[in-house]
């Protein structure tokens, strides 16, 4: 609680005690108008104060000036036991909003605490300690454990783990070699390492992510956007209901401390206030939520949008597979597997071909070069190995020099390799299909989300096969990249709500033409931040079950309050119009509604 | 031009709505957003009357809102 709550919590402790001694003691007349001013003044100076001065300076439909006249009005009715209350609770409800708020603030900056303090500088040989602003492309920083980098960079000297739970929700820790990157907001656990800095502060992943979430509530949704409509009606209409009530009815019926009685019920319930903080507060909460488990939403807007998707479409590479080839089988007509991909390797030792660089990472060795060996294009490769003449290439190259290849088991692109018209073997390599995929998809289908689109540029047996695997009900296949967008533009005709995944690189286009571009694995990816509507932090699929559970939860929270607050009110004033409802349930109605709603709205966060 | 400001002990989000349409109306002042929650003023306006827009925007906290204040 900060220093002025506590003092306004002194005053509503003091004022209830004495509130409930004036309602205790037997008093009439003047004497019982002082017992009861007394706690009013106490615990409502300040409100009476700032309606005046609002009065002054012209603005009536200020929550502070209704209050006023409320309590004034039941005062000269002589009804000083509820002016005094309404007053009290009206202060209880203030004071409750500005802890709750003040507590929802707290929780999300703490989400937030990514932000490093400072970056520790190599300049002329001593270490500085600098803001991590001031510190230049290139320079060196040193990391110690239990320190935050800084900035993001390579990592030149020495080893480490590092965490990235505050980034991805991921709490494995990582591995840090030298020569491999280092994201800034990282923690780092265990080694000093020395960092070179490859990007100034303000385009580090920390403040991108930082400046991410906190314009995130800029891009207001519809339901919030409604609710500031709303509220700047609903206070004129019913504060002139409330003279209409004073004024008409007496005039035909007569009775006219009835129709003002029923009139100030009208101007207690008159705040909306409820409303207008429960839905932010929802918004914020369901961002912020998202962000503690590496899920980055930019806009209340898209949160509201992900709660409505109906189809997910995928595209396959990056996000429901690796994105790396590997060699996924091996298969030698003598049985010799090792010696089989020895070859493949040395024939293919210097070619930057993508293919040729999965055989030899699969290949876990020395690679000795090729006597000879030279690329045919749009076949493969020919080498001279401890003088064998070895073909290394596709089916076509096979038949070229006469061997018989094999048809491959698995999936993917396949190597065959041949010693003249000899043939040795295979070796395929694919993408590999991520741990997560089958499963993420499931949890979408549980979700009620029955149509998931894969999109690839794989043959269709590929791409059916790869479908009916992780439980995919379409798929789209031999795409070139160009026609993704189409593809995506086709299957938005049918009106679904449509979220297209991306690993973020070269899909920008259809990032932004989907209803909702999800981009995964864009830790570290500015490109893939700048593109997306909502950014996944690591590459798990899983994570978008998530984030439309998040979603659905805000919007659910969003529209209980909007509902529940605004039958709440509407009950009361026509209980108060026709006399069943007195300031007690008016009371409840505005400051107990905004208790409750802001309690659900907190909610969001968890 | 575009800055954001830390506004503190604005009293409720319908008062913060208030102020956000009152500065939105200033001449010069292309896009408001006065996030209640953050305590987030950002204000998108052309440059050479920024200046004087922020003075207008101290003046308009001070009538809609007299107890916040707009840190710059």
């Amino acid at each position: 609680m900060k220093k002025r709550q506590k003092r306004d919590l002194l005053r509503i402790i003091i004022a209830s005690l004495l509130l409930l001694t004036a309602f205790l003691l037997p008093s009439k007349g003047y004497i019982r108008l002082i017992i009861f001013l007394i706690p009013y003044i106490i615990v409502g100076y300040d409100v009476l104060i700032s309606a005046l001065r609002n009065i002054l300076s012209g603005q009536m439909m200020d929550e502070q000036f209704l209050m006023t006249v409320a309590t004034i009005g039941a005062l000269i009715l002589g009804e000083y036991g509820e002016a005094a209350a309404v007053m009290l609770f009206y202060q209880i409800g203030e004071l409750f909003q500005g802890i709750a708020v003040g507590k929802s603030r707290k929780n999300i900056a703490s989400l937030m605490n990514i932000r490093p303090d400072m970056a520790r500088v190599l300049r002329d040989g001593n270490e500085l300690e600098l803001s991590p602003e001031d510190v230049s492309l290139g320079e060196i920083i040193v990391v110690k454990p239990g320190e935050k980098i800084p900035l993001d960079g390579i990592i030149i000297e020495g080893s480490t783990t590092l965490s990235v739970s505050a980034l991805t929700g991921e709490s494995m820790p990582k591995d840090a070699f030298c020569g491999e990157k280092a994201i800034s907001g990282a923690v780092n656990l265990t080694g000093v390492i020395k960092v070179r800095v490859e990007s100034e502060y303000e385009n580090s992943t920390v403040s991108k992510i930082l400046e991410l979430v906190e314009s995130a509530s800029e891009k207001k949704a519809k339901l919030e956007s409604f609710i500031t409509r709303f509220a700047r009606f609903y206070t004129p209409i019913v504060v002139c209901s409330a003279l209409l009530l004073a004024i008409v009815p007496p005039l035909f019926v007569g009775g006219w401390a009835k129709w003002v009685e029923r009139a100030l019920v009208f101007l207690v319930v008159s705040c909306p206030c409820a409303l207008v903080i429960s839905v932010p507060l929802s918004f914020f909460g369901g961002i912020g939520g998202a962000s503690r488990h590496g899920i980055l939403i930019k806009g209340a807007t898209h949160l509201e949008m992900m709660g409505k998707v109906r189809t997910v479409v995928f595209d396959k590479t990056g996000t429901l597979t690796k994105g790396s080839f590997s060699v996924s089988e091996i298969f030698a007509e003598d049985g010799d597997n090792d010696s089989l991909l020895a070859l493949a390797a040395r024939a293919e030792y210097a070619s930057n071909h993508p293919i040729a660089d999965s055989i030899k990472k699969g290949f876990c060795g020395e690679i000795k070069p090729p006597e000879n060996a030279k690329e045919l294009a749009g076949l493969g490769i020919e080498a001279t190995i401890d003088g064998r003449s070895i073909f290394v290439g596709n089916e076509r190259l096979m038949k070229k020099c006469g061997a018989d290849p094999k048809r491959t088991q698995k999936i993917g692109t396949a190597l065959h390799i041949s010693e003249d018209e000899k043939y040795l073997g295979y070796i395929v390599i694919s993408d590999e299909i991520k741990p997560e995929a089958a499963d993420a998809v499931k949890l979408l289908k549980n979700l009620g989300i029955k149509k998931t689109v894969m999109l690839t540029g794989d043959k269709e047996e590929v791409a059916s096969t790869v479908a009916s695997e992780l439980g995919i009900s379409d798929f789209i296949s031999e795409l070139l990249p160009s026609d993704k967008v189409e593809a995506v533009e086709n299957l938005l005709l049918s009106r679904d709500t449509l979220a297209f995944v991306g690993d973020g690189i070269n899909d920008a286009p259809v990032l932004s033409r989907a209803d909702i571009g999800i981009a995964m694995g864009a830790l570290g990816s500015d490109a893939a931040i700048e593109a997306a509507d909502i950014v996944l932090m690591d590459d798990n699929p899983k994570k978008i079950a998530m984030a439309i559970k998040i979603a659905r939860k805000t919007m659910s929270i969003v529209k209980q309050n909007i509902v529940f607050a605004i039958s709440v009110k509407v009950l009361v004033l026509l209980l108060g119009a026709i006399g069943y409802a007195g300031m007690w349930l008016a009371i409840f109605a505005d400051v107990g509604v905004m208790v409750l709603a802001i309690l659900n709205a907190m909610r969001a966060m968890k | 031009m575009k800055k954001s400001f830390k506004i503190e002990d604005l009293c409720c989000a319908n008062c913060a709505a208030k102020l956000e349409r009152a500065i939105e109306k200033l001449d010069g002042v292309q896009k408001v957003s006065l996030n209640f929650i953050a305590e987030k003023l950002t204000i998108e306006a052309e440059d050479e009357k920024f200046d004087s827009i922020i003075k207008e925007c101290i003046k308009l906290a001070k009538r809609i809102e007299p107890d916040c204040r707009i840190i710059l």
